[in-house]
């Protein structure tokens, strides 16, 4: 079964609709575009024996992805480990959790990507030949990464002021990577020159449309391990507001399919407390995004005026979630939580969406006694700067037995002679 | 040129009119495409049509102005 069930692209706004194109805006009221497709060709033919007896990549479900046929780039991507976290749940007080964890997505460690994977092998149907996006960090590693084992020609925007440590993780791919001076707005504004003049696939602005839906094959992970289910409750973090909003179509479209039951999944935004407009909208019972000027450790969810923002906001209150910001000491607390309960050395972000979990049983916002899936995006390698004084240092001894028997007992360990 | 972004107005500046001011200043035709106007926000997609000099001047000067927040109609296009 290879036939597109794409219909068309279409205005969130007005409903205007398009044609599948490398466009993103409406042309009538500025509107985002997003991919919708009719559904009801797929109806008795997509099923749950049909996907399992699929590799386990994130194209299992390519019917519900924007791209004809085969994908055309990282087709090994995704699938990533759902796993009950037990201990967490213990020290949290939890009956059901579960940790979504794309901080080992392949190739770059971050659900990253899932949206690159799907605009680039969107690229390659347009015949695009060079992809761009402009990125802090996980994006700019992922398009390098993704663009570079396609064959592709890559630009990748950074800030001039970026982390070494960011640099090389997009550099050793051998993209061109353009350090831009000025502000944030400056380097924003060029970038959208840039998209406008070129005739390049630019990831985030000409196949914004096609990018964005490769969120939702988390979503859709998430319900297959989880035995054909969504959990009661869904925490994800928010940059632009996207992955949200996705995570929410995912399980729309598997209840509309008929491959899970509707069970009310609440959806809940965490952000860094130091960017939260879209957090702030929800509990000030507004729909306005005021725009921030971002300052926070969580730099890949720092942007200060959310794309996203109006429809992750009505997302979350419509499914019954809630939002919560949490502060950089937070955001530490809770990466240190996960490593130490889980074995999961998460990114900032991964902190973002923990502590904001904590906060939400808390207050009582979240339930103890239902299921609890938090999703986790990113790679704490990729962040080691925010937690590097916050780990034990390593206690020095000697090379001699004698030394080594003397920590072991002021630890309490016996040996066994 | 034909220029399009989105102005957010804070609410020190949400009753002054800003976009008036701009087409009296600089030659170029403004085209409101979408807006939502509230006590304390506005969002204005404004479409700004002129010689490229001309736009890039209006730009800046729309930029200089406190309270109010000039931006690409993707709005964030930088991500983490």
């Amino acid at each position: 079964m290879s036939e597109s069930i794409v219909r068309a692209l279409k205005c969130r706004e007005c409903g205007q609709e398009y044609p599948i194109e490398p466009t993103h805006v409406c042309e009538f009221c500025f509107g985002p575009l997003e991919v919708v497709y009719d559904y009801e060709k797929l109806e008795g033919k997509f099923t749950r024996e049909l996907i399992e007896s699929r590799p386990q990549n994130m194209w299992r479900y390519k019917e519900l992805l924007p791209i004809d046929g085969e994908p055309k780039v990282g087709a090994n991507n995704g699938f990533t480990p759902l796993i009950r976290a037990d201990r967490l749940a213990k020290a949290l007080g939890v009956k059901e959790l579960y940790i979504k964890n794309d901080s080992v997505c392949y190739p770059t460690l971050s659900f990253k990507d899932r949206v690159v994977a799907v605009a680039l092998s969107k690229a390659v149907e347009f015949g695009f030949t060079t992809v761009a996006c402009a990125s802090t960090g996980n994006l700019a590693g992922s398009v390098a990464a993704n663009a570079t084992a396609a064959g592709l020609e890559s630009y990748v925007f950074i800030p001039e002021d970026l982390e070494q440590g960011k640099v090389l993780g997009a550099a050793v791919f051998g993209t061109n990577i353009i350090a831009i001076k000025g502000q944030y707005d400056d380097v924003n504004r060029l970038c959208s020159e840039v998209a406008g003049k070129y005739g390049w696939a630019f990831v985030n602005v000409n196949v914004r449309p096609y990018y964005a839906e490769g969120s939702k094959s988390m979503g859709y992970e998430i319900m297959e391990q989880l035995g054909w289910k969504a959990p009661k409750h869904i925490v994800t973090p928010m940059a632009s507001g996207s992955l949200c909003t996705k995570i929410d179509k995912s399980i729309k479209e598997f209840i509309k399919l008929g491959l899970i039951e509707d069970t009310g999944t609440a959806v809940y935004g965490a952000q860094a407390t130091g960017c939260s407009p879209i957090s702030k909208s929800v509990k000030d019972g507004t729909d306005m995004i005021h725009p921030v000027k971002a300052d926070t450790i969580a730099k890949s969810l720092a942007i200060g005026n959310p794309a996203d923002g109006f429809y992750a906001n009505r997302v979350i209150k419509e499914s019954g979630g809630w939002c919560e910001d949490v502060t950089d000491e937070e955001i530490i607390d809770a990466m240190k939580l996960l490593a130490e309960t889980e074995g999961i050395f998460a990114e900032t972000a991964g902190g973002v969406t923990l502590g904001c979990t904590i906060k939400l049983l808390e207050s009582g916002k979240l339930p103890k006694d239902e299921s609890i899936v938090i999703c986790i995006t990113g790679n704490g390698l990729k962040t080691q700067e925010a937690v590097i004084n916050e780990v034990a240092k390593p206690r020095l001894i000697g090379a001699s037995l004698k030394e080594f028997d003397v920590l072991a007992e002021a630890d309490g360990v016996k040996s066994n002679y | 040129m034909k220029l399009r972004v989105y102005l957010n107005f804070d609410k020190e500046k949400v009753t002054e009119p800003v976009i008036w001011q701009l087409a009296k200043e600089f030659d170029v035709v403004t085209n409101i495409r979408t807006a939502e106007v509230k006590a304390d926000m506005g969002l204005v997609g404004l479409e700004i049509e002129g010689k490229t000099e001309v736009v890039e001047a209006a730009v800046k000067w729309l930029e200089a102005i406190d309270g109010v927040h000039v931006e690409p109609i993707e709005q964030s296009i930088i991500e983490g």
